[in-house]
Order: C-alpha cells, then sequence, then structure tokens
C-alpha cells in the first residue's frame, strides 16, 4: 500500500507535528529525499509511511556529548524534520576521542553550533534547532513541549531526574542512556506516552519507577574522574537513535487515551540494555545484557496514583533536583588554616619556606602516571579509604597509612586531589584516624587540586 | 525429598556491573554455594543473600558503597534471573538452585 490512509484518532498532543503525523503522509517525497532514505525505506516495516512520519517528527537531543554525538548523526541522517539540541559547553580536545560530531578546527565553539555544523554536512534537509545552554527546571518546559521524543545524552542525575518529571507531565516518549569507564546502560520509558496519575491498568515507567532514589554524590563518578571509552559511550548513542527512530516510524510516540485498547507492545515493561567492556578479556562472557523491568509504579512520585508534581511546581523549584541528588558543591569545609592555595604552596616551596612535609596525591595511578608535582606520593583516595575503614576496624596502624615510614610524627601533611574535593576528605580522614597527632602535626588540603595547579601554576601540566 | 539439614546449599551466581565488582575482587562473576536456611532456619532469600555477600565475599571495607541501614544502598538494581526484582518479591523472594542474581550500579555519565 502506497498511501497512508491510516489515522490516530486518539492523537491529541499539542506539538504541530503529531497533526502532521495524522496527516502528513498525503504529501510526496521530492527526489532529494527520495535518493537520500531509499535504503532505509525498503526495509521492511519501514516504508514510505514510516519515512514520512520521521519527516514530521521532531526529536530532542539532551547533551551534545558522547552520546549526543553519535546518536544525532543518525538522527540527523535519517532525515527527522526537526531537531534540537541542548547544552550548555563548549568543545574541549578531550571530548574528541569520543564526541565524534565535533571537531578539532572546532575546540572552543559551543558544542551545539559545532554538532549542528557537522549534522548539515551530513544532512542538510533537517531544521536545526540550537539551545546553547544548561536544560534547568525553569527553561525546560518550553524548551521539551516542542517536540515528539525526547533522548537524555546528558551526564548527571540531577539533570536526568528533571527531564524525565517533564517527559511524565508534557507526555512524551523519553529513550535514556548513561555510560561511565567501561558501561553502557539504554532503556526506553514512559512509551507509549499515558498521561500522570493514570495506574489503572499496563502503562509504561518513567525514569523514578525503574531508578527510585539516586546513587549517594560518593559513590558516583563521572567521565571526567573514572573516565570513559570512546566506543561504548558511542554504542549506546547509536542504540539510543535506533530506540528513537523505531518509535517514531511506527507511531508509538502520541499519546494514547484511557479507553483505548491499547495494543500488547513489550515496551510497557521496557528493556535495560546493559552493556559491560571488559579490557581484561578479549571475548567478555557476558558483555551485553536485556534486563526485563516493570511497569509504571502505582506509588511513583512524579506518574503515580496522587503524585503532586506538576509544570508549576518544578518551575518553581519544587522539587529540589540539586538537593534530591545533592550533587557536592565545591564549597570548602575545612578551616583556612586547613588549606593552602596551589599558588601559595609553590611560592613557599620556591623560596624554601617549606618545611619537610609529605605531599600526598589521591588521584588514580592513571592519573598520577600522566604527571605529578615533585616529591608527591600517590595513594588512590579509594585504596585510601578501604585502608583507612580497616584500621578503624582494628586492622593495624594508622601510620599504615602514610607512605614514608621514616617520617617524624610532626612532620606536616599536604594532600592535592584532582578537583580539591576528595583531598578535604581525606584531611578529615586523617584527623579521625588521629594522623595530626592532636594538633602538632599539620595537615592542609591543597584548594582546587591539580586543576588549580594547572590553572595557576605551570600551565604545562597534563592535566586531564 | 529436600534434605534440610544446615549443610545444605543452593549454588547459584551472583554478577556485579556498572563498577560494583570493585568491591568483590574486580571479579564481575562468582559461582558460590548458599546456605540453603538463614539462621532461623527460614529459606534463604535475597534479603539473606545480601548479607552473605557482605559477610564472605566482599574484599573492600567500604560496605555503604553496596548496603545502607541493612538495604542494598539505592541506585542499584537487583535482577533475579535476568529481571527486575520488584517482578518476583525484592527481598523476600525466595532463592532457587542455578538461580543468577545481578547487581548493577545505575549509570549517569555520558
Ligand atoms: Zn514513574
Amino acid at each position: 500500500m502506497e498511501e497512508d490512509t491510516r489515522d490516530h484518532p486518539f492523537a491529541y498532543g499539542t506539538a504541530a507535528s503529531t497533526l502532521a503525523a495524522r496527516n502528513g503522509s498525503s504529501r510526496r517525497l521530492t527526489d532529494d529525499e527520495f535518493d537520500r532514505y531509499s535504503r532505509q525505506m525498503i526495509v521492511p516495516g519501514m516504508g514510505k509511511e514510516g519515512q514520512l512520519r520521521l519527516i514530521n517528527s521532531r526529536v530532542l537531543i539532551i547533551g551534545a556529548g558522547g552520546l549526543g554525538c553519535p546518536a544525532a548523526q543518525y538522527i540527523a541522517g535519517a532525515g527527522i524534520g526537526t531537531i534540537g539540541i541542548v547544552d550548555g559547553d563548549v568543545v574541549e580536545t578531550s571530548n574528541l576521542h569520543r564526541q565524534i560530531g565535533h571537531a578539532t578546527s572546532r575546540i572552543g565553539m559551543t558544542k551545539v553550533d559545532s554538532l549542528i555544523t557537522h549534522l548539515r554536512g551530513l544532512n542538510p534537509l533537517p531544521t536545526y534547532i540550537s539551545y546553547p545552554t544548561h536544560l534547568t527546571p525553569q527553561n525546560a518546559a518550553d524548551i521539551i513541549s516542542q517536540y515528539d521524543l525526547v533522548m537524555d545524552c546528558t551526564d548527571n542525575p540531577a539533570t536526568r531526574y528533571l527531564i524525565s518529571d517533564m517527559c511524565v507531565l508534557l507526555c512524551k516518549p523519553l529513550v535514556s542512556a548513561a555510560s561511565v569507564q567501561k558501561s553502557g546502560q539504554l532503556i526506553v520509558l514512559n512509551c507509549p506516552p499515558t498521561a500522570q496519575g493514570l495506574v489503572d491498568g499496563k502503562y509504561a515507567p518513567c525514569y523514578r519507577c525503574c531508578f527510585r532514589k539516586p546513587p549517594p554524590p560518593s559513590s558516583m563518578v563521572s567521565c571526567g574522574e573514572a573516565g570513559i571509552m570512546g566506543p561504548v559511550v558511542g554504542m549506546m548513542g547509536v542504540a539510543q537513535a535506533g530506540e528513537a527512530i523505531k518509535i517514531l516510524a511506527s507511531a508509538l510516540h502520541i499519546p494514547r487515551q484511557v479507553t483505548e485498547d491499547v495494543p500488547e507492545t513489550n515496551l510497557q515493561q521496557p528493556t535495560l540494555l546493559i552493556y559491560t567492556y571488559d579490557l581484561e578479556s578479549a571475548v567478555g562472557p557476558y558483555s551485553f545484557r536485556a534486563l526485563k523491568m516493570g511497569g509504571r509504579r502505582k506509588s511513583c512520585f512524579a506518574c503515580g496514583a496522587g503524585s503532586t508534581l506538576t509544570l508549576e511546581g518544578v518551575k518553581a523549584g519544587n522539587p529540589n533536583y540539586e538537593q534530591f541528588c545533592s550533587i557536592p558543591t565545591s564549597k570548602a569545609n575545612l578551616p583556612p588554616e586547613e588549606r593552602i592555595t596551589a599558588a601559595a604552596y609553590h611560592a613557599a616551596k620556591e623560596k624554601g619556606e617549606l618545611p619537610e612535609h609529605i605531599l600526598l596525591d589521591t588521584r588514580e595511578k592513571e592519573h598520577f602516571s600522566l604527571g605529578s608535582i615533585e616529591g608527591a606520593v600517590n595513594v588512590p583516595f579509594g585504596k585510601l579509604l578501604m585502608k583507612a575503614a580497616s584500621i578503624k576496624r582494628g586492622g593495624g596502624s594508622s601510620t599504615d597509612l602514610l607512605p614514608i615510614e621514616s617520617s617524624k610524627p610532626d612532620t606536616p601533611i599536604f594532600v592535592v586531589c584532582r578537583t580539591g574535593l576528595d583531598s578535604q576528605e581525606t584531611v578529615e580522614t586523617l584527623k579521625e584516624l588521629g594522623l595530626d597527632n592532636g594538633g602538632k602535626r599539620k595537615i592542609v588540603d591543597v584548594v582546587g587540586g591539580m586543576r588549580a595547579w594547572k590553572q595557576d601554576v605551570d600551565p604545562s601540566f597534563p592535566f586531564i | 525429598m529436600a534434605d534440610t539439614s544446615e549443610t545444605t546449599t543452593i549454588p547459584i551466581t551472583v554478577d556485579f556491573s556498572g563498577g560494583l565488582e570493585m568491591l568483590f575482587d574486580s571479579k564481575r562473576r562468582h559461582s558460590i554455594s548458599l546456605p540453603a536456611t538463614d539462621g532461623s532456619g527460614k529459606p534463604a532469600n535475597i534479603a539473606f543473600l545480601i548479607d552473605h555477600l557482605c559477610r564472605n565475599l566482599m574484599k573492600d571495607p567500604r560496605a555503604e558503597l553496596f548496603v545502607l541501614d541493612n538495604h542494598i544502598r539505592p541506585g542499584i538494581l537487583v535482577l533475579i534471573n535476568d529481571a527486575d526484582w520488584e517482578l518476583e518479591g525484592e527481598e523476600a523472594y525466595e532463592i532457587q538452585p542455578r538461580d543468577n542474581i545481578l547487581f548493577v550500579s545505575t549509570l549517569h555519565g555520558g
């Protein structure tokens, strides 16, 4: 059947494209479109009908990084008609091993403009809309309401919960992925979209249904600290595009009415895909796993029965996403006498004013191996905490924590880390273990860590 | 039929993913023999397994990265034979021979 005569009588979304998804297929494809999309149109199940749905769709990609770049390339290539991209960062050299929609020549450009430059080269037909800003509770509704489907390509839990809540309130399907170091995850949420509060049937879950609470900040690592393999995050981004294209081509993004007899689809109980990439084994077993998740939770804070979540509330700061995820702030919690700036440490050392001391560097050994301050001794933060815990349980002496056995009980200790958070916790930990000898030994945090060292002392330092 | 003596164990595999393997000797898969009953003679369930793992398998003293107030910490999904544990009764699920229990930490990077 060439012409699309199917209708979606239950569509009631606000986006103009929802209407278009109903009526748009009456138009012909241009010659350029026909040429460009022919290889995907002849795939069984896709056809001209599916292609026209893609052309009439609006997709929002939040995050133009390791997930967003590969996702956006396939979204643009497939001919999604309108593509919005949200990101407040600029392109840095350290992004390029994985954020392959940017370029060396565009370092310093906003990520949104850089990625759109790349996408236009790939496919000039879609309309690209740039939002060179971070998504916030204040701007989220205005942006997300303009689209049919949202792709979460962000890198922090507070924004992830915000995006999911907005997708519940605005009835948008959400394709969510995440990746750190050697692992990736992918899940399709709120699809087909169902109005908030409906729980008397089988409905798709939201992000909060599946991930009720964020992990405590102490257990979270970012790509900046833990590292990330390009193909791992890339694979998850590509898979996100695949899911989004499938949903839009099949019109699964159109909100359904309660009374509609919803056909059984596996999306109501989504699959969580997890990918584990093992650098130690060539052919890792169980690298990909498809896990069966539950449907909408009656008690869900966002989409469940009696939910108090509203658009107005979110805009006014309720719930407080930052607090919910308690993002650690860089605010100092140590008194000034227990801190020294990187510049002051350097100056004192140059002038020979520093007494004999121990300089502990608590970064991971991979970071330390790329460069360190002269004389620094590496004790990775995780290992230090492990040792400290076993000492507290009665296993050994607190001086075992110190690398230099011969140090006198009043030899000062300076602690430096990557950005100045772990070092403060290290100072606290060493004091708890009594290593300050009742105040006789000074234990001092180097403010801002190696990042400040590069910024204020040695611009050539290889900070990553 | 079944031997209910205290020495009876259930063979299962326990997997860790998303960084949790770091707490368990950096090994992603462990084959273990779980006592078939807990201290009070009740069949071993997930809550008992979590306690067992903390006591016998965890190499890292940072137990708070795995459990918080005797429950699995927020941000860790528990999968019983590849299905979310809420589909199976969460902590109360009684463990069967050859079950696969996966603990996966949710990721947020990108
Ligand atoms: Zn929910």
